[in-house]
């Protein structure tokens, strides 16, 4: 049997924070007013920082998703240890886990019921496309079908370092956003 | 396996009757919904827990536009959700069952998906984004003396019973179940367990892949039993090859399997104390829990799917630091697991939330066929690995823990003694590892010969069995899982009733269902 080559992913692009950074300082940068840009820059500061996340999990990455709340790899140093059982008090939603048929208009719903500004995180191979259970009849081929997805995180189920990776850059994101004016501005997804 | 014995349609009834009372089968394995071409069915799998004697029958009906069969719901409580996942997925009809509904798809579901002839995949059934909508009546099919059958329709609750909805998203589910309560005040009147909401279908997927890769899902489908799942099919695989697997893959396999029983439970307390309110002890569980992790990793590959087992060994050796880490985890974990005892379990609040709540009775277990933990902490010894052991248990010398009582703490009690057990059995094994080949030389196309096959394994939290009907093709005719969970929560209802709102909590926490596993 011919055994197939895996290429990785090229390190470089995780250690090479700075051009990310550079690219938010420009977006921000660009056009502000001394006064209105400051704002927004500790508005932004404040809003990527204290992400609060529903619990949601459907299925085994919701474990890891435990893990990460837990002493070892203790999300609250980025911010993101109250999870919030409720969506209403919620700012991201982190998809952990295969949708199927059945929970994904109860997804839909939660997602609807979290207030304005809100993000996606699809988190794991079923939530990003499927996944292993892609040929099922009973399976959402990836949350980005009904919700408006802002980060991607690939594993089955991803590593915690991996799950920080996709949130950090969902802080970039949040980042080069704007809350005053019309540029740059976070959409509402409808 | 067992060689499956035919009972005709007209005198099954009274047929199961007879093996229920007169041979004593009191446990239903397994009832299994079988599709074969020409006629509907269903294999039940029997025990009996007073002789041990074990038995396989089989019912079918040739009509295939209204299949009816008779209902065993009567003689076995457990039968009472198989049934209703065979109606789900076969469009059987069973005569005298209380509540015909789907229990995993939605209401509006077109077609039965396990079905030969009918395909799920078609426009028929496409991604409805609007909120399904939950009845509260459900059908009874009434068997008239004339022969006839009549639908009778039943009420779930009435109109002015008070119904709290809990889940599908809720923290203390464990995953994606819902619960629909009535309540009187505070009281707990009745239960509608709603499941499907994770059903994935892989039981129909497994039909149009090879054997090789069916194994990766498995370890999907009860994740904090990764290895023992898998472990379950390459060995219902391997017997029905007939090929033997060396003895150092049999060891290295029980010792996994125990390592991951040991994860399981500790993700347990950390997850029921949780629940209870206690957090400190969910730092302590993920705490050592994560020791168990490195050392899958470093061997395996993977932190929570694993992956490891293959058919005919496993998949890599273990890595050259494996026996040191896990000696060293064992005396790690002795030396600690006094402060879960000094934290939580003699906790006033803790054991005045435990003790006496959900009592499950032994004859209840066994009807639901409610294994694992569940069923030991009921009083009955059912674990498959004193029953027929398998991989290296025979070798190895543990207790089985068996408790009385049947509430919320002796569920407890029972997978925190576990964790001891396990300890015993891998310390008798670590050293003695033999030498050997991780993995045999196979054919690398495997087609299993025509016939029925079955395997089971002591899970995590109960027994997982597996089911194969081949007709010597690369891929099964009809694979079916024994799931750990299903019997669990369908007796949520007859515990619960009676207790007070907050006691479902604690209840569910110690049943341990994993709802992937439930809905598969």
């Amino acid at each position: 049997m011919k055994k197939p080559t895996i290429k990785s992913i090229p390190y470089e692009e995780f250690t090479d924070n700075e051009t990310l950074e550079n690219m938010v300082r420009e977006l921000n940068r660009n056009g502000a007013g001394v006064f209105v840009g400051t704002i927004d820059d500790i508005i932004n500061w404040g809003r990527s920082n204290s992400f609060w996340p529903l619990t949601f999990a459907t299925s085994c990455c919701g474990i890891e998703f435990m893990a990460l709340g837990a002493a070892r790899y203790d999300m609250a140093r980025f911010g993101f240890e109250v999870a919030r059982a409720s969506p209403r008090q919620a700012d991201i939603i982190l998809v952990c886990g295969t949708i199927t048929h059945k929970m994904a208009p109860v997804l839909k719903r939660l997602y609807d019921q979290m207030p304005d500004p809100k993000y996606v995180v699809a988190v794991g191979g079923c939530a990003v496309s499927g996944g292993p259970f892609k040929k099922s009849y009973h399976v959402v081929n990836g949350v980005d079908q009904f919700l408006s997805v802002d980060v991607y995180i690939p594993g089955c189920p991803p590593r915690p370092e991996a799950f920080y990776y996709g949130l950090m850059q969902l802080q970039r994101k949040v980042k080069a956003e704007k809350f005053f004016g019309g540029v740059n501005r976070k959409e509402d997804n409808v | 396996m067992n060689e499956i014995i035919e009972i005709p349609l007209e005198t099954f009834h009274e047929e199961m009757l007879k093996l229920r009372y007169e041979k004593q089968m009191d446990y239903l394995v397994n009832l299994i919904g079988m599709d074969w071409g020409d006629r509907l069915g269903v294999i039940y799998q029997l025990e009996s827990t007073v002789t041990g004697e074990q038995v396989v029958v089989k019912t079918a009906t040739t009509d295939r536009e209204i299949p009816e069969l008779p209902s065993v719901s009567d003689l076995w409580k457990a039968a009472n959700f198989k049934e209703r996942e065979v109606y789900d997925f076969f469009g059987i009809r069973f005569i005298n069952h209380p509540d015909m509904r789907r229990l995993y798809l939605r209401n509006d579901w077109v077609g039965y998906p396990l079905r030969k002839d009918d395909d799920p995949f078609d426009e028929r059934n496409p991604l409805r984004m609007d909120n399904e909508t939950t009845v509260d009546s459900t059908v009874e099919l009434e068997l008239n003396p004339d022969g006839t059958v009549s639908n009778k329709e039943s009420f779930i609750f009435e109109d002015r019973e008070y119904v709290v909805n809990i889940g599908p998203q809720h923290p203390a589910t464990h995953g994606v179940l819902r619960f629909r309560v009535s309540l009187e005040g505070e009281t707990i009147r009745k239960i509608d367990a709603n499941c499907g909401y994770i059903h994935r279908g892989i039981e129909k997927m497994s039909e149009s892949l090879t054997y090789p890769q069916i194994l990766a899902l498995t370890d999907r489908l009860d994740y904090l039993g990764a290895h023992q799942n898998r472990h379950a099919l390459c060995m219902c695989i391997e017997n029905a090859l007939g090929v033997e697997v060396s003895e150092r893959v049999q060891y290295i396999r029980t010792i996994m399997d125990e390592l991951q029983r040991i994860n399981s439970h500790l993700l347990f307390y950390s997850c029921l104390c949780m629940d209870l309110g206690a957090l400190t002890a969910f730092f302590y569980g993920f705490r050592d829990r994560e020791k168990i992790v490195d050392i899958f990793e470093e061997t395996c590959g993977g932190r929570l799917i694993m992956n490891y087992n293959t058919i005919g060994g496993v998949q890599a050796d273990v890595h050259p630091d494996f026996v040191r880490k896990v000696k060293e985890f064992i005396v790690h974990l002795r030396g600690i697991i006094h402060e879960y005892h000094n934290v939580f379990t003699g906790n006033i609040i803790a054991t005045q939330r435990m003790k006496g709540v959900g009592v499950l009775t032994r004859e209840d277990a066994i009807s639901f066929g409610a294994t694992g933990g569940t069923g030991r902490a009921s009083g009955w010894p059912c674990d498959v690995r004193k029953r027929k052991p398998y991989a290296a248990y025979g070798h190895v010398n543990f207790k089985e823990i068996v408790y009385q009582e049947g509430d919320c703490f002796a569920r407890y009690m029972v997978r925190m003694e576990e964790i001891m057990e396990s300890m015993k059995i891998i310390e008798q094994l670590i050293d003695n590892i033999p030498e050997g080949n991780y993995q045999e030389k196979l054919k690398p196309v495997i087609r299993l010969p025509e016939g029925s096959y079955q395997a089971s394994v002591e899970g995590s939290r109960g027994e997982f069995g597996i089911f194969i009907e081949s007709r010597g093709d690369k891929s099964p005719y009809r694979l079916h899982l024994r799931s750990t969970g299903l019997p669990l929560v369908s007796l949520v209802e007859t515990i619960t009733c009676g207790a007070k709102i907050a006691d479902l909590i604690t209840i569910g926490g110690t049943l341990d269902y994993v709802v992937p596993d439930i809905d598969r």
